[in-house]
């Protein structure tokens, strides 16, 4: 229970379940929330091999700049949500596709 | 005073040229056309030259010589120096340039008044001066031709300036290729003595003939060449047909150039380059200026426009420069040079005076057909235009050698000079008869000119109340050189009228021994010169006093009638009349025969090599080219070029349906890579 592989695990299921968020959702908002999975599969990871891998406290501290990472991703891709939803009404990222060729 | 001289012949010399640019581009824009500008230059001048001529009069050294110069081509084992010279020819000669460009500069503000391109005028008067004192200044030969050509080319925009008349625009072409013929001997001459020397100034030349490094034949044949520059600028037979067409350019122009300085110019270099003329060339040079001297006054004697006669005078006085360079005697020549500047100008703006006073009396009368330089339309003048009948007066008893007058004593030196050759060697016995021979006929036709001028009764009555004299713009210059024209000028500070020895010029200006081995040393020659004298003297009086006689006789008391006797001459009155028919004999036996070479040539030229060769070079290219442009267009262009535009297009193309649009397409691409790159590396 208090090995390194416990947590591995749990966050490549973390990271998995953010992975298929991301690339299932069609709603912006579960898209971001796929995201923070993903972002916080990766703090675990730091954490972890913090703490097993004898870094002292270089994983602890990469891991909050990630928090702030996100929350400040967070606040930058809500901004455009909230703009895709003003031109189109909608905020399903597959009808907004005017990029394609 | 180290360098002051080369200082103040800088200026001298730049002056006037600053004075061109000026005109040249700001003249029409500026007050009263910039005429001032161009004076202001030249009087600055002139002030620098008196300037001069004081300090060399105060120093009283004849051996001044100032020397400066600078590398202006280095090419390593090439390498051409040039620089300035200035020593007391040079002084003399600059006062001259100074002093008669600007009594040329001061006349021409009248004469010229209202003239179209009054500007470009004093814009190109600029150019010459500066032209001129570059060839007096020069310390080698190089830069010596440069202005020389330069020269050249203001005395062709000048005798042109008024280029609508034909015959000026002709005069002015035939004055620049006359001169060119000149011009390549020179040029011959110049590589002969660089060839066999290795550098173009004097001081180099002089040691190395007196070193014998270039001798005999070669060196002969370099003074010709040389000499034949001089021929060309001098206008000396046969090459002297220029000069008297050059007339039809502005009368001061006349007076400055084709009268004082610029054809004194070819006298200048043969005065400069005596010392390497070898005995055979001094030969040649003896009987070109000799009888030139003789044949130009034979043709002056019946000619009726007062400035051709003026212009063969001219040509005339230049063959006894050349004459007395030739026997040796080349200070006399200088200082006839000096002594003719003054007469020869001051005669042609007497005459300039004369004809801008018929104009005004033609045109009132609004005659614009009768010439108003034709001495038989004039007469009786003395009384309308007094100050230029006296100072031509002055001029005139100068160049006919009288006594008392500038002419007399610079005559009088050549004139021994060549006495005293023929004593030497009786062969050359022809040499002081072309001279005494010269010497009677000038007093003849100038006295001619003078009375059928000034004297008798007008042969126009109805234009003598509007012939008035000249303004003071043109009076004063007459004045001054009328004036100049007086001995007492030239013997000071003696004060003997009928001899130079001991005077300010012949202490300064010495004759120098020439380097060429084997030639009579100056002493020798001044000698000579100095026994043949009083001789020589008492037969220039005789042979003046027959002249002038005879043409008091002729066309003061008309007691010979000159008709009765132009006809008794017959066929030699019809020669001199028609200047020999050198222009005529050259046009039938030199132009027209180059003509029609230069036409077959043309023919072979345009009909063979044209049409055959160059055109078979067209053709051939055509062909080739038009091979070459097929293989362009077809492999390289559409196979080659085109073959990877298409290709980047087709995968462009086939790329281009994986751009959905959806963000989760791409990110499935990023996930299904990067587990394609795990696979790959666990491999």
């Amino acid at each position: 229970m208090n090995d390194l592989n416990t947590y591995l695990l749990v966050a490549a299921i973390l990271f998995s379940f953010g992975v298929f968020g991301v690339m299932t959702r069609r709603n912006g908002i579960a898209v971001l929330m796929g995201v923070e999975l993903i972002l916080n599969a990766a703090n675990i990871n730091f954490v972890a091999f913090s703490r097993f891998g004898g870094m002292n406290f270089d994983g602890h501290i990469f891991a909050l700049l990630v928090i702030v990472l996100a929350a400040a991703e967070a606040a930058v891709a809500l901004a455009i949500i909230i703009n895709i939803y003003n031109n189109m009404n909608t905020i399903n990222i597959d009808e907004a596709s005017s990029m394609k060729e | 005073m180290d360098n002051i001289f080369i200082n103040y012949s800088l200026f001298i010399l730049f002056l006037p040229l600053a004075a061109f640019v000026i005109q040249i581009f700001f003249g029409k824009k500026l007050p009263r056309q910039g005429d001032w500008v161009s004076i202001g230059a030249i009087s600055i001048t002139l002030i620098l030259a008196i300037a001069m001529f004081v300090g060399m009069l105060l120093d009283y050294n004849p051996d001044f010589r100032q020397e400066a110069s600078f590398t202006w081509l280095d090419m390593g084992a090439f390498s051409i120096q040039l620089g300035f010279l200035v020593d007391n020819i040079t002084i003399i000669m600059l006062l001259v340039v100074a002093l008669i460009s600007t009594c040329t500069h001061v006349f021409s503000l009248k004469y010229l008044k209202g003239d179209i391109r009054y500007s470009r005028y004093f814009a190109y008067l600029g150019l010459f001066t500066f032209s001129m004192n570059g060839i007096v200044l020069a310390n080698n030969l190089i830069s010596m031709y440069m202005s020389w050509e330069l020269v050249g080319v203001s005395s062709y925009l000048l005798i042109g300036h008024w280029f609508e008349k034909e015959s000026a625009a002709n005069a002015a072409k035939k004055a620049f290729l006359t001169n060119r013929v000149g011009d390549i001997g020179f040029f011959i001459g110049i590589m002969l003595i660089y060839t066999a020397i290795g550098s173009f100034t004097f001081t180099d030349i002089f040691e190395g003939v007196a070193g014998g490094v270039l001798a005999g034949t070669t060196l002969t044949l370099a003074g010709v060449g040389l000499f034949l520059g001089a021929m060309g600028k001098s206008s000396q037979f046969p090459l002297h047909i220029w000069l008297p067409d050059a007339m039809e350019g502005p009368t001061p122009v006349s007076a400055l150039m084709h009268a004082a300085t610029m054809v004194a110019a070819g006298v200048y270099l043969t005065i400069r380059i005596f010392p390497i003329l070898s005995p055979d060339a001094l030969l040649v040079v003896a009987y070109v200026g000799g009888f030139t001297a003789l044949f130009a006054a034979t043709i002056a004697i019946t000619q009726n426009d007062i400035k051709k006669v003026l212009a063969y005078s001219t040509v005339s006085q230049l063959g006894y420069m050349i004459l007395a360079v030739g026997t040796g005697v080349y200070t006399a020549a200088f200082f006839h040079l000096l002594t003719h500047a003054m007469f020869k100008a001051n005669l042609f703006y007497g005459s300039g005076s004369v004809i801008h006073s018929m104009h005004h009396a033609l045109h009132e009368k609004n005659d614009h057909e009768t010439d108003a330089q034709d001495m038989r339309n004039m007469g009786g003048f003395r009384e309308k235009m007094p100050i230029t009948y006296w100072s031509m007066l002055a001029s005139t008893l100068a160049i006919a050698g009288v006594p008392l007058f500038s002419g007399f004593l610079s005559k009088d030196a050549i004139l021994a000079g060549s006495l005293s050759f023929a004593q030497h060697h009786p062969e050359h016995f022809l040499l002081p008869v072309f001279g005494f021979g010269a010497a009677a006929i000038t007093a003849f036709y100038m006295f001619r000119m003078m009375f059928m001028t000034f004297h008798g009764k007008p042969k126009m009555p109805e234009l003598i109340d509007d012939i008035h004299e000249s303004p003071k713009e043109m009076a004063g210059p007459l004045v001054l050189l009328g004036t100049l024209s007086v001995a007492i000028w030239y013997t000071l500070p003696h004060l003997n009228p009928i001899s130079t020895h001991g005077s300010w010029f012949t202490t300064l200006v010495h004759p120098v021994t020439a380097v060429v081995p084997g030639s009579f040393t100056a002493h020798a020659i001044e000698e000579g010169a100095h026994h043949a004298h009083n001789l020589a003297m008492g037969i220039s009086i005789g042979v003046a006093a027959l002249g002038i006689g005879l043409a008091v006789l002729m066309y003061l008391k008309n007691i010979i009638s000159p008709e009765t006797w132009g006809k008794r001459a017959g066929f030699m009155y019809d020669w001199s009349l028609n200047k020999y028919y050198f222009d005529e004999n050259y046009d039938k036996y030199l132009y027209q025969p180059t003509l029609r070479l230069a036409k077959k040539i043309a023919w072979i030229d345009w009909e063979l090599y044209d049409k055959y060769f160059i055109n078979g070079f067209g053709h051939v290219t055509n062909w080739a080219s038009r091979v070459s442009g097929k293989f362009d267009y077809n492999i390289i262009d559409q196979f080659l070029v085109d073959g990877v535009g298409r290709i980047a297009d087709n995968f462009g193309f086939m790329l281009k349906k994986i751009q959905t649009g959806k963000l989760q397409n791409y990110l499935l691409y990023v996930t299904a890579g990067v587990i394609i790159l795990m696979i790959i590396q666990s491999y």
